[in-house]
């Protein structure tokens, strides 16, 4: 896609506030966008470093909890006599913080699980998930457990007498298309470059990467740490959004939701996880528009998911490029080549 | 040749040991710089397995690598290729899904000077690396003779091209030394005969090189010297 | 002490479940190179079986067990030839996928027919515990012990007794060559992933009765299965059922005596922690480079 289509999508998107007055369809959005983002995140790691990891939502409800713990303070004892505690901070410093702290977890968790590939690694990686789930369900004193932290504040940026606050849907709406178009630049910068050209050589032929002098388990780490702090940073945007947050952020299902936007939407492209999801967050509100129970809802996911793998092994964006392709090239009477990547360098 | 020059590569009474079977028992040869070397041997020789130990990807049960005096024993293969010692594959040699050039600025890896945070700020360091990196790699697909196939995936090459596209990305890696794993199998006679070409420039550039062959006459006609390896021993 | 006594033989009575657990997904994994994530969902699909037919059909709880079995059994085959047999030679990602989205749709199939109400399944057995000294333990739970050990048994006698078991390990060794033997590989496959899910399902069966039956029961089932043959070595039997007691003890002894709200996180740090220390120690076989 041309610079200048973009920026025409981007300027189409932004302003959709002033004509979309119904806040449901922009309530819609603002999910879809957040989730859009933690969908791109895990295409770095997915897409681009090939590494199934099943444990993503960690990053984001990490980033969920850290975001509303900081900016409601919390006390917790660590010894029966030693507390550790925090007083509130301004919602923009949590939501840094969570990112930080995402990307910290990414790193160590980088570090320890890429020592084992391939179903140990989906393995170990959904695992770290479960335990971060069941420490947020049984610390009760740091999160409530179950009863799930309320009351989160909302962002609001300024100061005295000039305050913005995105405590309004438009407003959000605006900061999640932001923050979702900085998230898409850092990722195409990082994968046209040297770093992201190592990510995608051990995807291809980790041997051969290594043997002409590519440090694999560093980028793999890179990959993992940008990849958990943008996750971080979109669970930071959930929570001061729906503002509350309990332990089911965790669940499975969501890594399962991120996976499937980005297996559908094409893995390893720009934009496959925006593609994917578009139609996995659009059509779930359609469907409960029908009336549709959840549980249908969920065996059609299944099913498409199913049928994906099968029929679009590489998802629909790659799908659309080689049919563009080949139309083009079709006069020319040329064998049609697939290129696996959106842009070229 | 007249001054010995000095040794570049020296194997010492390596032995390699897959629980009870012994793939390598007590190898030890050297090679000099400037030389090229060919590895020779029946099928299960150990050949493969030389290559994996002196690259850094197989841990030798006992013995000593040494490349320019540095002790390779518990350097990873990423360490090893920066030292300038870089090998090529038997089998796969190139990334399937990449197109050659960007499989040869991939090679480049180690050249490039941007580190993270100019990537990610597009620093002017950033666009001028990458515009050093991609002048060279135009400058390699012409010294192996690729350059008209730089946009097709390397994966829908011949595998002839594929075995080229390797050595190009080996080359990338600026080696001091070359080790070649089969580079000819596969090939058609013209095909290797250019490939014979190729082999002889890349020694006048300096580089020195370690082949493992079973195409006799090109062994003969490009190696100053063989090395026969027969079920883990050195027998010429 | 005797306190501790009764935890060891809790952990051996659960051990002997989760080593049942962990075998059929093991098995799997070795022979067909395939992540079985529908593994807990036909964990729960047995004890659904038990269930409709012990409790709905009025069938003896002996045969409900044994029918709960073959229909187990014959649901893998289906899922095997419709799902997995046009993916030969496929990834693990691919199929990996694949079987997630059947977990998906098993697991909301089930909440769609039964309703996310927890059900019990009624028991034969006498209600007051065996006791023994200081301890004590039911006697449905004897029975679910006796059984496992006999249907591990049983797997083990099918593996390396039979011809199918040998066409099982010829196929786990080598696939190729086994395929130019003679062995049908497809047969082989649809085989053992019938048995995996037999084995599952007769979990399922087994402990149904034990506790409750419910949509989500598979989700936990299938993560300690996870656990189970990673810490045994994915693909190894042996490994499995060392790994199900194993797993059976760390949760005894965390849970009785550091806090039960992570008995279920036990499994995953063990995972955690032997992945800290000796991650080589996971791999069943090194591959050829080059």
């Amino acid at each position: 896609m041309s610079r200048l289509l973009v920026s025409i999508l981007v300027a189409l998107l932004a302003s959709v506030p002033l004509w979309l007055t119904d806040f449901y369809y922009l309530h819609v959005l603002i999910v879809t966008g957040i989730f859009i983002v933690a969908a791109m995140s895990l295409n770095l790691l997915l897409g681009y470093t090939g590494q199934l990891s099943l444990g993503h939502v960690a990053f984001f409800g990490i980033g969920a909890y850290t975001s509303a713990l900081v900016s409601l303070g919390f006390e917790v004892h660590i010894l029966p006599d030693v507390t550790v505690g925090m007083a509130p901070k301004p919602v923009w410093f949590a939501m840094l913080c969570a990112t930080a702290v995402a990307g910290l977890t990414g790193y160590a968790i980088g570090k320890l699980s890429f020592r084992v590939r391939g179903a140990y690694f989906v393995i170990v990686s959904i695992s770290f998930a479960e335990v971060v789930r069941l420490v947020a369900l049984n610390w009760v004193e740091l999160t409530q457990g179950p009863m799930a932290l309320n009351n989160i504040p909302a962002l609001t940026l300024g100061f005295d007498g000039f305050e913005l606050s995105f405590l309004r849907k438009p407003a959000f709406y605006l900061l999640v298309l932001t923050m979702l178009v900085v998230c898409y630049v850092i990722i195409a910068r990082l994968v046209n470059s040297r770093a992201g050209r190592a990510m995608i050589a051990l995807r291809e032929n980790e041997s051969l990467a290594m043997s002409v002098g590519i440090d694999v388990t560093r980028y793999l780490v890179v990959a993992t740490v940008v990849s958990a702090a943008m996750a971080g940073m979109a669970g930071a945007l959930y929570t001061h959004y729906i503002r509350i947050v309990d332990p089911d952020i965790f669940l499975f299902i969501y890594t399962v939701t991120m996976v499937i936007m980005v297996v559908t939407g094409g893995k390893g492209t720009l934009a496959g996880p925006i593609v994917g999801g578009v139609i996995f967050g659009i059509v779930p509100e359609v469907l409960r528009g029908m009336e549709i129970r959840p549980e249908v809802q969920w065996i059609a996911y299944g099913v498409l998911m199913v049928l994906v793998v099968y029929f679009l092994p590489r998802g629909i964006v790659p799908a659309i490029e080689s049919y563009m392709s080949s139309r083009r090239r079709a006069p020319k009477g040329e064998a049609v080549a697939v290129a696996p990547e959106a842009p070229q360098q | 040749m007249s001054a010995q020059p000095e040794t570049v590569l020296s194997i010492d009474q390596v032995a390699v040991h897959f629980g009870g079977l012994v793939a390598i028992s007590d190898m030890t040869f050297a090679v000099r710089s400037g030389e090229i070397v060919g590895l020779i041997g029946p099928n299960g020789a150990g050949k493969t397995t030389a290559f994996n130990v002196v690259t850094g990807f197989l841990k030798p049960t006992s013995g000593e690598v040494r490349y320019r005096s540095n002790p390779l024993n518990g350097l990873k293969p990423h360490e090893i290729a920066k030292l300038g010692l870089v090998r090529t594959f038997q089998r796969t040699s190139v990334f399937q899904e990449r197109n050659v050039f960007q499989n040869v600025l991939t090679g480049l890896h180690g050249r490039g000077r941007s580190s993270l945070w100019d990537t990610l700020l597009g620093t002017p360091r950033e666009k001028s690396s990458e515009r050093e990196l991609k002048d060279e790699a135009n400058e390699i697909l012409r010294f192996v003779g690729l350059e008209q196939r730089a946009h097709e995936p390397a994966g829908t090459l011949p595998y002839g091209e594929q075995r080229l596209i390797g050595v190009a990305l080996a080359l990338a890696a600026k080696p001091s030394m070359l080790l070649l794993d089969e580079p000819v199998s596969g090939m058609n006679p013209s095909e290797t005969a250019r490939f014979v070409k190729l082999v002889e420039k890349i020694r006048e550039s300096g580089v020195t090189i370690l082949l493992v062959e079973h195409d006799m006459p090109m062994v003969m006609k490009v190696c100053d010297r063989i090395v026969v390896l027969n079920y883990g021993r050195i027998i010429a | 002490m005797g306190e501790l006594v009764q935890h060891l033989l809790n952990a051996t009575i659960l051990g002997g479940t989760y080593a049942l657990l962990g075998i059929g997904l093991t098995l799997i994994f070795g022979i067909m190179r395939v992540v079985n994530f529908t593994h807990g969902e036909l964990y729960a699909f047995g004890a659904y079986c038990m269930y409709a037919l012990a409790m709905l059909l009025g069938v003896n709880f002996f045969v409900a067990l044994v029918l709960a079995m073959i229909l187990g059994a014959a649901l893998g085959a289906v899922l095997e030839i419709v799902l997995l047999s046009r993916l030969r030679g496929a990834d693990i990602d691919t199929t990996m996928l694949v079987m997630i989205g059947a977990w998906i749709v098993m697991q909301n199939t089930e909440q769609l027919v039964w309703s996310g109400v927890a059900l019990s399944i009624a028991n034969p057995f006498p209600a007051d515990p065996l006791v023994m000294g200081p301890l004590s333990v039911s006697w449905n739970r004897v029975f679910v012990f006796a059984a496992a050990l006999l249907l591990i048994a049983g797997t083990y006698h099918l593996v390396n007794r039979t011809r199918l078991g040998k066409a099982m390990r010829a196929t786990f060794q080598d696939r190729d060559t086994a395929a130019l033997m003679g062995i049908r590989i497809d047969r082989i496959h649809t085989a053992t992933f019938a048995l995996g899910s037999s084995l599952a399902a007769a979990a399922g069966a087994l402990l149904g009765p034990v506790f409750v039956v419910a949509p989500t029961m598979g989700d936990l089932a299938a993560s300690k299965a996870f656990a189970i043959v990673i810490l045994g070595g994915l693909g190894s039997v042996t490994g499995a059922t060392l790994g199900g007691f194993i797993l059976a003890f760390v949760e005894e002894i965390g849970a009785g005596y550091i806090s039960s709200g992570y008995r279920d996180a036990m499994g995953f740090l063990l995972i955690i922690l032997i992945l800290l220390v000796r991650p080589t120690g996971l791999f069943a076989q090194k591959e050829r480079i080059g």
